[in-house]
């Protein structure tokens, strides 16, 4: 196969699919919200945001204005052909997506303001590779949006405070945001590693559907305890009161060092676009999380 | 719970009957304007320079808005509302200085607004964040963009819309603030929480 053809081709489909139609847990998530909302102001917020999906699928336009920056999460098997390839053709998708999607221009130089007006630049889209066996390369492209991502917080608490520092950091984050990052969000949490480390986990949390629980137990539990406190906020959908303030928790970790205890809170909003492709080495391509529809 | 539909020039008589919790519609002409455009607005006016349109009774929308063109016609795809929150820094000013009656945006502002809203007659309708095609749909036409030199979402858009809303009204024009009330209600919830994690505050 043509790797760069259809890397670019795949790139493309998954984040036109991504910034128009939500993942059905995403989708299932709101719908529940929607239906135990007991807050006025909130229940109206939470039926706007469903109209507004069902409007995005029908006219198959973006489901926010903000489309973004485009990070992907790349598995690549070791013996895939071609992969230095890859990254020029999900520029070029990025690119094209940028004008027919379209979506909106969001990379900026910080230093002279410029808007380079087709979503890449320097860094710009993101590129996480991970490299697995086999022969295949997995796309995941995620589509993070500002609001959200200005709420965003990491930091280093005193080991001697443990998990309920742990706890306390996050409900303070949630806190300090309110309404700013478009509630109801989804929380990726991460402690370990150091300070990048465990912010580049916390963010690759929100990738884990909201209907999966922690694999294990004890982290499970801790996701469910920090989801049903942060719902007491009462910050509520679009901070304008109510009791769904997040609609999931998703926890991971790194091994720490014995004097660190780096915490990271990655926020995302409710319009939580994220969207996966396998393709194989005979350049058939499998989409994990959406059927192509258009 | 009241609803209002105002067409602009909307008058400060009328954005003075709007309470907190009423919802409201507006038509007519609504303007975007997000951190650069505002910070331009402002210097124009230090400067005495002509705005490239009045904006005396209009809504202004923090929004960037994704537009496509086709030909010489521009259309809004997707338009929801940005973080308010961040032109708190100017819009006392801008309110005052161009008499715009109706902020629209999402995530709140803060008391600097609020007294300003209080002072020269306006309010903020809070868009329910990331509905982007419910607001494009309110949008009739794009009548004109000005500053594109900002870039797509820090342009201002001069819209054409009918019937834009619902505008859950946020802050009104008499010193109410819900986003200041909840923030409140959420500082005593959180003794509470802390209770319920086993964490000393």
């Amino acid at each position: 196969m043509e790797t760069a053809k259809v890397v670019e081709s795949v790139g493309f489909n998954i984040l036109k699919q991504a910034v128009i139609y939500l993942p059905d847990d995403v989708k299932a998530a709101l719908k529940k919200a929607y239906a135990e909302e007991t807050s006025e102001m909130g229940k109206t917020q939470l039926k706007a945001i469903l109209d507004n999906i069902e409007l995005a699928e029908k006219y198959k336009a973006p489901v926010c204005q903000d489309t973004g920056t485009i990070i992907f999460y790349i598995k690549a098997g070791a013996k895939a052909k071609d992969l230095d390839k890859v990254e020029g053709a999900l520029i070029n998708a990025v690119k094209r997506a940028t004008k027919e999607v379209p979506l909106r221009p969001n990379a900026v130089n910080p230093f002279d303001q410029k808007n380079s007006g087709d979503n890449t630049g320097r860094y710009i889209p993101h590129l996480n590779w991970e490299i697995i066996p086999g022969d295949e390369i997995e796309i995941t492209v995620m589509t993070k949006g500002g609001g959200s991502e200005n709420v965003c917080i990491g930091g280093m608490i005193v080991p001697g405070e443990g998990i309920k520092g742990l706890k306390k950091f996050v409900v303070d984050a949630v806190v300090r945001a309110g309404s700013q990052p478009c509630p109801p969000n989804i929380l990726g949490i991460a402690v370990g590693g150091g300070a990048d480390i465990s912010m580049k986990l916390a963010k690759k949390a929100l990738l884990r559907p909201l209907n999966e629980p922690n694999p294990d137990p004890e982290l499970a539990k801790l996701e469910n305890e920090v989801f049903e406190a942060v719902n007491m906020t009462g910050i509520g959908p679009m901070g304008l009161g109510g009791k769904t303030t997040i609609l999931g928790v998703k926890i991971d970790f790194a091994y720490r060092h014995p004097a660190s205890f780096p915490v990271a809170v990655a926020f995302n909003c409710w319009a939580a676009r994220r969207s996966t492709a396998r393709i194989s080495a005979d350049g058939s391509t499998e989409y994990l999380t959406h059927k192509l529809n258009w | 719970m009241a609803t209002y539909k105002f067409r602009t020039p909307i008058s400060e008589a009328d954005v003075r009957k709007l309470k907190v919790s009423d919802v409201l519609y507006v038509s007519g002409t609504i303007v975007t304007a997000r951190d650069q455009a505002h910070r331009r607005a402002l210097q124009f006016f230090r400067e005495g320079k002509p705005m490239p349109v009045n904006l005396e009774g209009l809504a202004v929308f923090h929004c960037g808005p994704v537009v496509s063109k086709d030909g010489d016609k521009w259309t809004a795809v997707a338009a929801g509302p940005t973080t308010s929150t961040r032109m708190d820094l100017f819009e006392d000013e801008f309110i005052k200085n161009f008499k715009v009656r109706v902020v629209i945006g999402k995530g709140g502002m803060g008391k600097r607004t609020t007294d300003a809203m209080a002072k020269y007659g306006a309010v903020f309708g809070a868009f329910t964040g990331g509905a982007a095609i419910l607001a494009a749909r309110a949008i009739k036409s794009v009548k004109s963009v000005e500053w594109l030199d900002l870039g797509m979402p820090e342009a201002m858009w001069i819209f054409e819309v009918e019937e834009f809303g619902p505008l859950a009204v946020a802050i009104d024009s008499h010193g109410s603030n819900i986003f200041m009330d909840v923030a409140k209600n959420v500082e005593a919830n959180k003794q509470k929480i802390n209770q319920k994690l086993g964490i000393s505050p």
